[in-house]
């Protein structure tokens, strides 16, 4: 008898446990829906003085940590920086840029909690993305390509599609989507980063890395013994990215954006990043 | 919940995944830590050296580590891929820790258990596995089953490998759905659906074996 009542007792006690986090959560959700909605990023920016941008860590020439001084440094956060002083001259508020370093998998995510204002993170602006968060006009054009290592029998993502390949990619990037398209019969697999991605590669987890032309440029220029092959198969232009519903915040960028790109800031900061790299035509880049 | 509607199948080819590998690894890290908690406590002095110091290797060397090892540099001399990489590395890594527990266990049996086993004419070996063992486990059993939840959970390593477990499939519905909240929470309780059933059987196991006693 004693026994049974005990166990009664436990049994209530998971119940009303399990329904107390069930309901807590559904609050949480509700909370944080309410929480991301009605924010206008453009009169926080305003007040804060500050930009958040979230920007890429681990790619080279777009965004890379610098471990010396601890911050990100590449194209990405230089567009940061020339768009947050530009926006200050056009709203006429002072505002400084800071930068948080953004995987592709949290970036959207952390648009949504508002922990980052914006991001330049190498985004590539897709129709099923717009539904959630609002973009700026193109600021870069990229194109999905692969990097092999030199001498590999692989020479463009068709001869891949052979289940006994295997591409690796980085999770949430818009190559971890598109390569199943191009080679439905080969493995895809998904790594946390680029960093880990190209350890995979070089340890031979996989015969090719799949993501923007670019991105792999910044890795055949550090691996010599890695090339691009087959060109680009996709068309992939990177936008700027602002939570849904930012429009006051999304025109003054374009505005900004438009002012650079006119005054030459932007093609010296194509210059400064990419005419060092070999194989890629950086004139074709600019404006 | 539409999001569990639309990606059930590649939850549920996780949630396979997960489950295999920590089936695996539990398996294999129960005999592996069987094996060096006896080498630890052998009269053999080389040999309780050589348990001691595989025990104190994985022990302190944090899961993700051995893991990325095994995928990203023996897999240059071996070949594996992530989810078996994982499931080794998890299994090294437990059986550390099972190693302990198990050791610790018999170290509780009173010596005079297996000085009389011995004296009756069992040999060590025989002594050991009929009379110190299954005494040793029975006091072993609590931290034993901490072990095994621990073993599910410390699974999830197998998303920084591209080993196709639960936590991968929940990292990649979050990106193509990029509702991350509700697919981790879809996740967590995926893995509770493993652990608490798990966790609800030590402790009928340990009952069970108190009421026997």
């Amino acid at each position: 008898m004693e026994k049974a009542k005990k166990r009664r007792f436990g049994i209530i006690a998971t119940i009303i446990l399990a329904a107390t986090l069930i309901l807590g959560l559904l609050w949480a959700t509700a909370t944080a829906e309410k929480n991301a909605k009605h924010q206008d990023t453009l009169s926080r920016v305003e007040k804060q003085g500050k930009i958040i941008w979230g920007v890429k860590a681990d790619t080279k020439l777009f965004g890379l940590m610098n471990t010396k001084t601890a911050t990100p440094v590449g194209f990405d956060v230089d567009i940061a920086k020339a768009l947050t002083v530009q926006i200050s001259k056009q709203t006429g508020v002072p505002m400084s840029a800071e930068y948080v370093p953004v995987s592709s998998a949290s970036k959207i995510q952390l648009l949504k909690n508002t922990n980052i204002d914006g991001t330049v993170s190498t985004m590539t602006i897709t129709p099923e993305r717009a539904k959630v968060v609002d973009y700026t006009d193109s600021y870069f054009n990229a194109g999905q390509s692969i990097l092999v290592k030199k001498g590999s029998e692989i020479h463009s993502i068709q001869d891949m599609n052979d289940p006994k390949y295997t591409v690796l990619v980085v999770v949430g990037t818009t190559a971890a989507k598109e390569t199943k398209k191009f080679a439905p019969k080969a493995n895809v697999v998904a790594l946390q980063d680029y960093a880990s991605a190209m350890q995979a590669l070089k340890a031979g987890q996989g015969q090719a890395m799949s993501t923007d032309n670019a991105i792999l440029y910044g890795f055949a220029n550090e691996n010599p013994d890695y090339q691009i092959v087959g060109g680009n198969f996709t068309n992939g232009p990177y936008g700027i990215a602002f939570d849904h519903d930012q429009k006051p915040m999304v025109d003054q960028a374009n505005r900004a954006l438009a002012t650079i790109k006119e005054n030459g800031i932007y093609n010296q900061l194509i210059e400064k990043w990419f005419s060092q790299v070999p194989g890629l035509d950086w004139r074709d880049l600019e404006v | 919940m539409g999001l569990l509607q639309n990606y059930f199948s590649t939850f549920l080819q996780g949630f396979g995944y997960t489950l295999l590998s920590s089936v695996v690894a539990l398996v294999g890290s129960m005999l592996l830590g069987t094996l060096f908690a006896i080498m630890q406590v052998l009269p053999t002095r080389w040999m309780q050296i050589v348990g001691n110091i595989y025990v104190q290797i994985f022990r302190n060397i944090p899961l993700l580590i051995i893991t990325l090892f095994l995928y990203l540099a023996v897999a240059k001399v071996v070949k594996m891929n992530g989810f078996t990489a994982g499931t080794i590395a998890l299994t090294l890594y437990t059986s550390a820790f099972i190693a302990e527990t198990v050791r610790a266990g018999i170290l509780s049996v009173d010596s005079g258990q297996m000085e009389g086993a011995r004296a009756n004419g069992l040999k060590f070996g025989q002594a050991m596995r009929y009379i110190v063992l299954p005494q040793a486990f029975r006091v072993a059993l609590p931290s034993l089953g901490n072990q095994f939840i621990n073993l599910v959970k410390n699974s999830s390593i197998l998303a920084f490998v591209g080993g196709l477990d639960l936590m991968y499939q929940g990292n990649m519905v979050a990106a193509n759905s990029f509702d991350t909240f509700t697919a981790y929470i879809i996740v967590g309780i995926f893995y509770l659906v493993l652990t608490l059933p798990l966790s609800y059987y030590m402790q009928y196991l340990e009952q069970h074996l108190k009421a026997k006693a």
